[in-house]
């Protein structure tokens, strides 16, 4: 058995990693609540973004739907992951990563642009090239750095330098449930038309004028939207992960603190059988 | 105003829900020109260009600066999906002023390091500020 003083020591060290752990749950809480809040305000946009995209290129006319359906033929596939800088957050960040790296990307010809070092480090890890490492965003993510990433990556789609955009994040669903999803900005998946599309719509200027100019807005607005809620989910599984951390620090704390009252008896008890069996002795 | 003249209007930024609600005639500007939208609009899509917003309901109208976005309208409803609108509450003169100043002088130099785009839009946006506090 341990000595009672091992156990004192090993218990003011657990006691002292809950506290952290506890404080952390604290902190991630009030983050998440920001975060939480920004990823609500920004949900409609993004809806109607989608929606308003939809139900145009269901009216629009078949050449112009062509042109973002078919995609260039050759190419690489850029893929922005969207994770964290910092650890401790349970399997957020893994999650993600095994999202792309189970994905059936080819590794040579994926380009990957990625929010967060962790993301950065582990598919780097597994062989992927990381195009651009652009982490500091996801510390205080603006609409401007999603409309930089936006404007970058619609110019390479331009130039044929990538077939596909795609996005891997993590959707917030609530508080506890967070969903790794990988999401293909353009081409565009094939749209649902939404019932009433007799109605042919108009473009002012173009067709090809006017989607020039609302794409870069569409894709961009799916990375801002992909970057809100992954923060939102960040600071979720990270409160989830340090609260477990913090029961499972007063457990071990419960159990030591058993095992050091039984040392202590213990130590006791065999300090009298000495002091009686050396009394015994005398007489 | 007869209530059967209104129709669905949305406002949406990235970051909030800026209008909701019926109204009976919405008016902005487009890189084609100023557009004012009535209920029964043909189906169309336009670019919005910097300028004044002016929402018309039941209470009367409302002035706004929009900045960048696109719209779509359809005959019983219209979706703005702006990028950046305010109300007058929110804007402040002394920047839009000292802003309008800074991109003008910067237009007047016309050197190889000036971003000529970028100066034409942070005057359009300053321009279209102080209009819609006026």
């Amino acid at each position: 058995m341990a000595s009672t003083r091992d156990i004192k020591r090993r218990k003011a060290s657990v006691t002292s990693t809950g506290q952290i752990t506890k404080a952390m749950k604290l902190v991630s809480t009030v983050k998440l609540q920001k975060a939480k809040s920004r990823a609500e305000e920004a949900k409609p946009y993004f809806s109607n973004l989608y929606q308003t995209i939809t139900s145009m290129l269901a009216r629009s006319d078949q050449d112009v739907k062509e042109k973002y359906r078919s995609g260039n033929p050759e190419g690489k596939t850029a893929v922005i992951v969207i994770t964290s800088n910092r650890g401790l957050a349970g399997g957020y960040n893994q999650n993600v990563i095994k999202l792309v790296t189970e994905a059936k990307l080819d590794p040579k010809n994926t380009w990957i642009y990625a929010l967060g070092r962790k993301g950065a480090e582990g598919l780097a890890k597994k062989g992927f090239e990381i195009k651009k490492d652009l982490s500091d965003v996801i510390n205080a993510p603006l609409y401007s750095d999603a409309m930089a990433i936006s404007k970058e990556l619609m110019a390479s789609y331009e130039a044929g330098e990538i077939k596909e955009i795609k996005v891997a994040f993590t959707i917030f669903r609530n508080t506890v449930s967070h969903i790794p999803t990988m999401l293909r900005l353009l081409p565009t998946d094939e749209f649902v038309d939404d019932g009433d599309v007799d109605l042919l719509m108009n473009f002012e200027p173009s067709p090809d004028e006017a989607l020039a100019r609302i794409m870069p807005k569409y894709v961009t607005g799916e990375i801002f939207g992909a970057i809100m809620e992954s923060v939102a989910s960040e600071n979720g599984a990270r409160m989830q992960a340090m609260d477990n951390a913090t029961n499972n620090a007063e457990e071990m704390v419960s159990k030591l603190e058993l095992a050091y009252n039984r040392a202590r008896q213990g130590a006791i008890t065999q300090e009298l059988t000495e002091i009686i069996a050396g009394a015994n002795a005398i007489n | 105003m007869a209530e059967d003249n209104l129709f669905e209007l949305k406002v949406i930024t990235p970051e909030r829900v800026f209008f909701e609600g019926q109204v009976s005639m919405v008016e902005f500007n487009t890189t084609e020109g100023e557009l004012g939208i009535l209920k029964g609009h043909i189906p169309l899509t336009v670019i919005v260009d910097p300028g004044i917003l002016t929402i018309t309901t039941v209470e009367g109208p409302r002035n706004a600066a929009l900045h960048a976005g696109f719209a779509e309208i359809l005959p019983d409803k219209v979706t703005i999906l702006a990028e950046l609108v305010e109300w007058p509450s929110e804007i402040d003169e002394k920047r839009a002023e000292a802003a309008k100043e800074r991109a003008e002088e910067r237009l007047a130099k016309k050197g190889p390091d000036i971003d000529v785009d970028r100066a034409t839009v942070a005057l359009k946006k300053a321009i279209c500020r102080l209009n819609v506090l006026q």
